[in-house]
């Protein structure tokens, strides 16, 4: 063990192992989290060569690999619970996605929630079998985020009693789905569904798309690989042309809408079904942001604790780059916020679980209100951890830029979340839809409940911007109700400012849709204002939950650096609304030096309490040990540039050059 | 021509090959660059498969083999003007770094400025005919930034008269060097020099590494590549490991210091001609930031024209993205940024060539502000530029994600600029003690000259945070000149704010020393209003050369949108020093709306000023003809992954499966 690190164990000042209960959710979880790492972790069949040094073609055939065996492992092992299975399947690819990510994410779910008993009983058991592999093929090249834009169609021909499926353009070929280029031989295909001469719009229809037993693409169907990514080398995300493809009329998934043999159409008893899905997404990738988040800070944070660079006093030795200010800075905000989003991706799951109970009975009644919210913090948690991520690389100096600190590789297959499952702005602008009607609703006087429920208070009449001197200053910066109170605050008077902005427009004669577009970058503000104030307060919440006095003391500076941080960052918008002075946001700075330092001796602590194994990170940087540079150098040996001492291009172009000059 | 992009161009309100004039620096150079380029483009010699189909040995193979025709090449056509080089190279690599960089960046000139003349008839000659390849090594693996750190030792024997060099401990492994890998033979070696039993700091040494003929490495050296990075995957970034190498006492460059036969050491006459360098590679960067810039908003304003999502009025065709106020304020301000940062590179690299010509007749007084000013240039703008690439890339929605967008490449490729060549923290910094030193010679009455004149001023006595109201505020929100005085007097401001705070430390008795590190965040922040001032005030400077009224006019447009975007971005401090009242913030909000709407019609046309060939741009989404989909579509059938329409994983893993389950 590298004695800097030892040293920053010793100097913790609360029980590590006792915080990891708490984030995994009791003692319990936690042994058996690590149960179920040290089966795969310890288990030879899923060894593997680090994927940085594999061609894509080797990285996808590893994948699909490990992807078998896991599939074969989760049957012996019994292992059934999907959050222990989530747990499995991430040590098995530590946290890179996998060309069955589809299958077994989004085909067999959709098959249990749409699929009728008879087709159940056609596709399911060899879907669960691996037989059928499927995928879901929705976004097309030319469509994404607007469902109804999308082209593809399925035309009843009641003669034969099939649907014959087609690409009419370019831009209609489906385009990125996991797993369509190579793996899958069935797809979910979103079409719009033509009968009897009309649309009746978006339906999923079962298309096998390769041969069950050679593996060849089926007549009609061209399919293949969309090249390379910036990340994602292990999945064949795909695209798929149909010409004039036919599939049987119970190849529509039924459970709902249906088409009779004669091609009338029956449709579905409610619009709501296939939300719940959507909100549930969103709610995972809050708590993704959380991890991506903590991996990134437990590399940054322990290579900062061992790295020795250049000198505070002249002639002393080198010190750690943790005691600069500047590092200090950069990283422990970004400590603060991967607790706050971790605190917030369990209040998420936990409020999907209590909600989509409800949903099951038919009650809808607090849908809208999660869905919004899942919205914006989909968007904010992703945009704030995909800057954050980069922060983390290069406070590792230049070697955060080597694939061997692993977080490159964290921020690739992290940044999609910022554009995949409903772009960031589009989000943030649907959550402001909601804030928009509910300020409006408040002030026709219904009461709101709910996360919105701040829009009912006398406060938001404050609207207007106006000097300090004229808003009572009760904001006490080390309280943190108090600094959730500002949050509050600072939110309802942005909802407030982009609902008058669409006044004004409407004033000028604007339609309403254009009033809304001139107003866009008001109401992306005012989400995620209102974003912000849910996690300050979510985590100030959590506190109350916290019982050992250590833990709920570092945790306190931690969501007071969090809140503190947020407020110089948006010091505008505090002055602006006269929620804080200008002597209060000189304060916060002076403030928040004393918290970094405050929170240094418990920095190292702070990151191993997420517990993320070795060989889950695969980073030299963030190793528990904090032998660095041994295994730096290791690691480079076996860069296949170095398979041969001489590359061969010396002796293609470079020899042959002297002679030519 | 894709029809919507076709009509952006006819809406165009200005001339864009007059624009295009302008940012060569005249039509005389614009056709040199586009006869350069045209040379390279239409060579078949230069042919080449997109890097992001091949491994990375077939990368690093491809490239060695293009550096060496464009070597032959450069030598046929008689190209030895440096610029006229610069430029061939940049066509040919595009998006890519190549292996042979550092014997043209760094190598060469290091033989040129410091070998004294016999070592400069020895090695100039084959090292110009590239029997000799070199490279720079001076970083180690725990070494970066702080150079008196490095732990490489040449120790002289004056019985055999040679230097032994050493890599004394693990972390003293030479590291990163571009072309240390593989392709060099010989290598610029720093290292700590002892003799006579004295060490003299670092000294550079020509040490060859590898056999002139066979490439083989010596004996007592251990080199090789260092594995995959995030991007630069053609260059083979490398280690060197010294064993008790041996090398002629001729072998250390000796223009300036010199060790003599007996081991007598003879100190340089100066230590400032080093610096001169480091300053012109910072300055070069700031125009690189502005290359990827204008790189990343001509493929992602392009894409936004022809790409339509969604609707803004129910019923209506879906509209270009770029119609939505949203998109306008992601991409507009960063379009205005890549405007300020050519100009701002423009300047740098006019004053360096001035100032240049005084320090080669040893006259260095203008030296210490540029080197201050470069610094923090080269941190602010490649900050920005990195952040903006990455808005650039997400503002494609998905398909920036493809490799096909380029938008990665450029990325990756253009990130390290913000760790080499001084981290930017660091840079920040060392511009800050510049900007205070500055500062307390002002307080002590002496008169200061150049960018930090302003510090000389009666305003910047009014440090201490007031009411706007015991400040006349004489603001124009429309007028530059007043724009660039409140960017200033921000500057004075927070100068004086991190004086401050380095005073309060030192009278709490820390030494200079903690008081400079306790007072980090706020030197960071000085700093970084220094040179956005410099960067409004630059932009603003050459709106006055521009002749061209309808020219003229745009490029106002956008110098205002630069300047009040970062008002709004950072307005806490403007309010906070009270240079801004809060209906001024307000106004400057709608402010911004209308510019956006004002620029809409020349955002295409101002793209296409920047006149980046396709071939260079590389990207489907940035066509200059706006046909993306089908090229998208083409692009992705050559995918390696396509080579076979089975890939061998099915036969060899999920057929086999099925039967296990």
């Amino acid at each position: 063990m590298n004695p800097d690190i030892m040293k920053e164990r010793q100097n913790a000042t609360f029980d590590v192992e006792k915080l990891t209960y708490i984030l995994d959710g009791g003692p319990e979880k936690t042994k058996r989290r690590r149960e179920i790492e040290s089966m795969v972790l310890n288990d030879p069949d899923f060894q593997e060569e680090d994927p940085n040094f594999l061609s894509r073609s080797e990285r996808y055939d590893q994948a699909v690999r490990k992807s078998a065996q896991m599939i074969l492992k989760l049957r012996e092992y019994g292992i059934a619970d999907p959050e222990e299975i989530y747990c499995y399947k991430k040590c098995v690819h530590p946290d890179r996605p996998e060309p069955l990510d589809l299958h077994l994410g989004m085909f067999l779910p959709t098959l249990l929630n749409q699929a009728t008993p008879e087709q159940m009983d056609r596709f399911f058991m060899p879907a669960w079998n691996l037989e059928i592999v499927g995928t879901y093929a929705q976004t097309e090249m030319g469509h994404g985020t607007h469902l109804r834009g999308l082209e593809t169609t399925a035309t009843y021909d009641p003669a034969t009693q099939e649907f014959v499926l087609n690409s009419p353009t370019i831009s209609s070929i489906k385009w990125w789905p996991g797993g369509l280029g190579k793996t899958s031989n069935h797809a979910v295909v979103l079409a719009q569904l033509y009968t009897q001469g009309n649309c009746h719009g978006l339906h999923a229809f079962i298309v096998p798309i390769r041969d069950m037993n050679t593996h060849v693409p089926l007549p009609g169907i061209v399919v293949g690989d969309i090249g390379p990514k910036f990340g994602f080398s292990e999945v064949d995300n795909g695209f798929l042309k149909l010409e004039n493809v036919r599939i049987p009329r119970e190849n529509m998934l039924m459970k709902y809408a249906k088409v009779e043999p004669d091609g009338t159409y029956v449709k579905p008893p409610s619009a709501k079904l296939t939300y719940g899905t959507m909100v549930f997404i969103r709610s995972m990738i809050v708590g993704e942001s959380a991890r991506a988040l903590a991996k990134s800070c437990t590399i940054a944070i322990r290579y900062s604790s061992v790295r020795h660079q250049s000198e505070i006093r002249p002639g002393e030795p080198e010190p750690q780059i943790l005691d600069y200010q500047t590092q200090q800075y950069k990283l422990f905000p970004l400590l603060a916020m991967a607790y706050a989003f971790t605190f917030v991706g369990q209040y998420m799951s936990q409020t999907y679980q209590r909600i989509s109970g409800d949903i099951n009975e038919g009650d809808f009644s607090e849908l809208p209100e999660l869905h919004a919210l899942s919205a914006g913090l989909k968007a904010f948690t992703t945009w704030e951890t995909n800057s954050a991520i980069e922060v983390c690389r290069m406070s590792c100096g230049g070697h955060g830029y080597s694939r061997s600190s692993a977080l490159p590789d964290i921020y690739v297959n992290f940044t999609p979340t910022c554009t995949y499952e409903g772009e960031n702005t589009v989000m943030m602008l649907q959550t402001a839809r909601y804030l928009v009607k509910s300020y409006q609703r408040a002030m026709a006087g219904q009461q709101l409940s709910g996360t919105v429920s701040y829009l009912n208070e006398a406060e938001h009449q404050r609207v207007q911007p106006q000097p300090v001197a004229a808003r009572p200053t009760v904001v006490d910066i080390n309280d943190l109700a108090s600094l959730v109170e500002v949050y509050k605050l600072r939110a309802a008077i942005l909802v407030a400012l982009a609902a008058k902005s669409i006044q004004q427009e409407l004033q000028r004669r604007k339609s309403p849709e254009d009033a809304w577009n001139n107003s866009a970058i008001d109401l992306v503000r005012a989400s995620d204002a209102h974003c912000h104030y849910v996690v300050v307060k979510l985590f100030t919440d959590k506190l109350g939950e916290i019982g050992d006095t250590a833990i709920h003391s570092v945790m306190s500076t931690l969501a007071l650096l969090y809140a503190l941080h947020g407020i110089t960052k948006n010091s505008g918008d505090f002055l602006q609304a006269g929620l804080l002075n200008v002597p209060q946001v000189l304060q916060i700075s002076i403030r928040i030096k004393e918290l970094l330092a405050q929170l240094r001796p418990n920095a190292v602590a702070l990151v191993d309490s997420f517990d993320l194994h070795d060989k889950k990170l695969n980073s030299v940087l963030g190793r528990y040990d904090g032998n660095v540079y041994d295994h730096m150098f290791e690691w480079a040996r076996r860069s296949p540039l170095n398979a041969t001492e001489v590359h061969e291009s010396f002796h293609k172009y470079l020899k042959p050059l002297r002679s030519k000059l």
